[in-house]
């Protein structure tokens, strides 16, 4: 036990913006899994894979000379038709099946991608320098790397736009209203087959979002993915489905909770210490996932 | 129909029989010494495995090309039958049984990394099949009284033992202070206990001592102590990844420590992938091509560097070079023994004292080389931004000299 962390309060002020930054970018994650989840049902254990495959979009556009950042834009369009093409190969095959079905085909999906992506980019470790700088706050006591609030930045400009779509757009509310009640949405004339695959499209462009700020804020791998699988599946436990600012909360809560662990108990314990909190929570909140699909072919 | 029965039965009957023949004398065959490895051709290891598996093939073609092995007036090939372990510990204990039961390979070369060869060993043992390995470092391979692993580098804890020395040395003998954070992981935490013993002998400090989880690629806590703390020597060793890590955050969050030792560096590019944020980093190296050792094989570093590169297109990272140099231990044990017998050949490596281009081997009972200093290099790059590695500790093969202390970030 170290509680270093409150003697100095720069340090506390330290913890909780690196954890917020850091939160918003796992709430992103989060919130594509919250949306799959809620509409179709499906817990993708894939999810982490996909955020690490727009991270290798971004480093090659990096690796040719084009700076990282532009993947933001670059890694969701391509990650989209990944997305969408996962989808009409496997999951509308498994998706009107037991929901274990569906995880055990989306931690098959998870597998093949790790070992394709270790065969096609090699078991390097690797990351795109942005070159952008560090910003110092508090006479120097605090130092907030640039590449982290930019992460935090465009994810919420992502998230905000999200909303904005589902709310306003008509492949939204066609969205929204199949996660309500699939079976009427079809019967008033919503293609729900296109609504899934739509639904998985988007997440999978999410997940490149997020893949390519790693690139630019930590390291990638082939094999880093499943921390990141981990943590959504967490946040969206503790937030529930279809609840966007729950889902921003908790991933920033996760992320300051992370930080002040590391602190107070030590590295080693932080990722012990996020295991522990979802059986806490889950055992709090008893959380029943539903057996009942709601799939309509 | 019987007949045809009858037929099959004999056709299958003669071919197992010489299938089986054809095995049982896998070890050497005609004037073939057949070798077998267990590589991470695929896998989280294969960068390495690769590394690895190019190093042994160079020194096969070298050997083989200058006039192989003599054992009893005879001369012999190297042939090396290759498995990949996807570079999973119970995959690679398989295929070592595979290799020998089934293969009847009689001597054996060490996979890629210490997890790996902790899983191996006990195999090889069993059998009492003769294993010279150069890529698993970790202590522990050493302390368990095996009798036929032997290991052409240094171990584990010697990685950073230097850099505390060189530390205290600078600071006028007097000890240090100390922030370290490794990984949890067999080899990681060995380097942390070579630290341990060395801060204890030097009358050091350590102020922080954190761990590092394997899923993890942030350690700004850590760095946000040492900001704090403001120790002497940061010590970061957490393969690759931690590596990449430690100088991607400590440029960007600035931190200023007076020296940054580590582990990996080379293997994960570092001057490439950072570029002059990596600069005045100190990194632990088994082998350096400027190193002045000589052979008859591969004459000395630079040469070997160089014939590396032509053949495979990159400089050879240490890995490459000391799993070359396993050869060359076991063409030398082969010799002086003067048979294949396997207890005669382990005898003759425990034996082994010699010279290769790679550095002193000699085997301490354990099976680690203990004739082999590690090396530290430091990164220094030029005003144009270009990096590389130059071997500043042990005094004795400095081809530059230290930079120390580290300059503060406000200043470079």
């Amino acid at each position: 036990m170290d509680f270093l962390v409150f003697q100095y309060p720069m340090i506390t002020i330290q913890a909780c913006l690196d954890g917020l930054l850091l939160g918003i970018l796992f709430a992103l994650i989060a919130y594509g899994m919250a949306l799959q989840w809620g509409v179709m049902n499906i817990i993708n254990i894939a999810q982490g894979d996909l955020v690490i495959l727009g991270g290798y979009i971004a480093y090659f556009m990096y690796l040719y000379g084009i700076h990282p950042a532009w993947g933001v834009i670059v890694s969701p369009i391509i990650m989209y038709f990944v997305g969408i093409a996962i989808y009409k190969l496997v999951i509308n095959k498994v998706v009107d099946r037991d929901l274990f079905i569906s995880i055990l085909a989306t931690f098959g999906i998870s597998i093949l991608f790790m070992q394709l992506m270790n065969f096609a980019f090699g078991a390097d470790v690797v990351l795109a320098n942005s070159g952008y700088g560090t910003t110092m706050l508090f006479d120097n006591n605090v130092v907030l790397p640039n590449s982290k609030i930019f992460s935090a930045f465009i994810s919420i400009v992502f998230a905000i736009c999200l909303v904005v779509y589902m709310k306003r757009s008509k492949l939204g509310r066609a969205i929204r209203a199949t996660a309500q009640n699939a079976r009427a949405a079809k019967i008033l004339g919503v293609d729900t087959e296109k609504v899934y695959a739509a639904t998985f499209g988007i997440n999978a462009a999410l997940c490149g979002v997020a893949g390519a700020l790693i690139s630019i804020t930590f390291t990638i791998h082939p094999y880093m993915g499943l921390p990141y699988t981990i943590r959504s599946f967490m946040i969206v436990i503790v937030a529930g489905l279809g609840n966007l600012p729950g889902v921003a909360m908790s991933g920033m809560g996760l992320g300051i909770f992370e930080e002040f662990a590391d602190y107070i108990l030590g590295t080693e314990f932080r990722i012990g210490s996020v295991f522990l909190l979802l059986v806490l929570i889950l055992v709090y909140r008893r959380f029943k996932l539903s057996r009942k699909r709601e799939y309509l072919k | 129909m019987k007949i045809k029965n009858i037929l099959i039965t004999f056709v299958s009957a003669i071919a197992l029989l010489f299938s089986t023949s054809v095995v049982s004398f896998a070890k050497v065959v005609g004037d073939k010494i057949i070798l077998g490895a267990a590589i991470s051709l695929t896998g989280k290891y294969s960068s390495n495995g690769v590394h690895t598996q190019n190093g042994y093939n160079m020194a096969v073609d070298r050997i083989n090309s200058m006039g192989g092995v003599k054992v009893g007036g005879k001369t012999y090939k190297f042939d090396i039958i290759y498995y990949d372990d996807e570079s999973n510990p119970k995959r690679a204990a398989q295929l070592a049984e595979r290799l020998i039961s089934q293969d009847k390979v009689e001597f054996m070369l060490g996979p890629y990394s210490s997890g790996l060869t902790k899983a191996i060993a006990p195999v090889t043992e069993k059998y009492g099949v003769p294993m010279v390995e150069a890529n698993g470092a970790s202590r522990s391979l050493f302390t368990k009284g095996y009798k036929y692993l032997f290991a052409v580098l240094a171990p584990a804890n010697l990685y950073l033992d230097v850099a505390i020395r060189t530390a205290v040395e600078l600071n006028g003998g007097k000890g240090v202070r100390i922030a370290q954070a490794f990984e949890q992981d067999a080899f990681s935490q060995d380097v942390r206990l070579g630290i341990l013993d060395a801060a204890k002998e030097t009358g050091s400090e350590i102020i922080i001592d954190d761990k590092l989880p394997k899923e993890l690629n942030d350690m700004a806590a850590t760095l946000v102590k040492v900001k704090q703390m403001k120790p002497d020597v940061l010590v970061v060793s957490g393969h690759t990844k931690g590596a990449l890590t430690a100088i991607r955050q400590i440029s960007e969050m600035k931190v200023d420590v007076p020296m940054l030792a580590m582990t990996h560096c080379d293997a994960a590019k570092l001057s490439k992938q950072h570029g002059k944020n990596s600069q005045y980093a100190l990194c632990a190296s088994q082998w350096h091509k400027t190193l002045t050792y000589k052979d008859d094989f591969f004459k000395d570093g630079m040469t070997y560097a160089a014939d590396f590169e032509k053949e495979f297109g990159y400089d050879p990272p240490y890995q490459s070079a000391e799993s070359s140099a396993a050869l060359l231990v076991f063409k030398d044990a082969f010799e002086r023994a003067n048979t294949f017998d396997q207890k005669k050949v382990r005898d003759a490596l425990a034996a082994t004292n010699m010279q290769t281009f790679y550095g002193n081997i000699k085997f301490a009972p354990g099976g680690q080389n203990v004739d082999k200093p590690m090396v530290l290099f430091q990164v220094m790059c030029d005003d144009a931004g270009k990096c590389e590695n130059k071997v500043v500790a042990p005094l004795k093969w400095a081809s530059a000299e230290l930079i120390h202390p580290v300059p503060k970030w406000s200043e470079r």
